[in-house]
């Protein structure tokens, strides 16, 4: 059973990690779509699925957020990542199968997963 | 929508958008008289009763940004479709709750679905802000409260990833428990239930 001692041995770990932790020069930040027509769409399995993958992978730099509907619901769950100096990239229906992928080969390694794009799914 | 879990996590949107600062989900399942009860109740801005009257209509809503709404027609459809109904209390500058009930055994009512899941993104999305949860089952309950474990944890945040898992994992555990079968009734959704 999952107990409050346990709870407290992880603030204890926590507590440790944050000292180290500083502002990243690399900060990257990642935005899911929440509004009734993502979560509709399955944005909540989406955003668990970044949550899960970006601490797996022990990404301190990379943030997890939430918006309201964009406009453009019919691409909903849409997934907006945004990297210093870099243009603003936007994924359409994204499932969690997808995010693995665009963790490792957009956020870790810098090149966006066009084939998943909004831009490419207009076409 | 395909579960009512969704529809909860639509409208706790709504609280977080209204600037509250707790907000509070209960489920509650009673087999006997076969009836489900989901409100999500929240210490935000409130609503006067005109906009209470008003926000069942697709076509109103407070954004700008855009002129439908759904949030709540959904859920009072996903509500009524299933022999149940949504009332709404609300007081400006006090909060908002969003009450539905459903008849459980009912051919149309949509499966709860991944409640844990919801209620852990909110935590998640929101960590500075407060969530109670409490399920319900049969006369058997359990809450947790992110002001209890705000207590434990001190400075250290509830969106931290090993928290996250740990909430996740206390909540489908005290699920669990509550859902024993030692009535000889399964949970919802159990083949042959």
């Amino acid at each position: 059973m999952k107990t409050l001692a346990e709870l407290q041995a992880i603030r204890d770990r926590a507590r440790e990690k944050m000292t180290v932790r500083g502002d990243h020069e690399n900060a990257v930040r990642v935005v899911v779509g929440m509004a009734t027509c993502g979560i509709a769409a399955g944005a909540r399995p989406v955003l668990n699925a970044f949550v899960d993958e970006v601490a797996k992978r022990h990404l301190d730099n990379v943030t997890v957020g939430q918006t309201g509907c964009i406009g453009m619901c019919q691409f909903e769950p849409i997934v907006e990542i945004t990297m210093p100096g870099k243009e603003k990239v936007t994924y359409g229906k994204v499932t969690p199968e997808k995010v693995a992928r665009i963790v490792a080969d957009h956020v870790v390694n810098g090149n966006p997963v066009v084939e998943y794009t909004i831009g490419e799914l207009m076409k | 929508m395909r579960e009512l879990s969704l529809n909860v996590l639509d409208i706790a949107q709504n609280s977080i958008a209204a600037g509250a600062t707790l907000t509070e989900i209960t489920v509650e399942e009673d087999t006997a008289a076969d009836r489900i009860v989901l409100t999500v109740r929240d210490n935000g801005r409130g609503m006067t009763p005109e906009q209470v009257r008003k926000v069942s209509d697709p076509f109103y809503t407070t954004r700008t940004t855009r002129k439908v709404g759904m949030g709540i027609p959904l859920f009072r459809m996903a509500a009524e479709m299933a022999g149940g109904g949504l009332s709404i209390e609300s007081v400006p500058g006090k909060g908002t709750a969003v009450t539905a009930t459903f008849v459980r055994s009912h051919i149309d009512r949509m499966p709860l679905g991944d409640i844990t899941g919801t209620v852990v993104a909110l935590i998640r999305m929101n960590p500075d802000r407060d969530f109670r949860y409490v399920r319900k089952w049969n006369g058997r309950e359990f809450a947790v409260d992110t002001r209890e474990l705000r207590e434990i944890l001190g400075d250290v945040p509830l969106d931290t990833p090993e928290v996250a898992d740990w909430i996740d994992a206390y909540i489908k555990e005290q699920t669990e428990a509550i859902l024993a079968p030692s009535s000889g009734e399964g949970p919802e959704d159990v083949p042959g239930n």
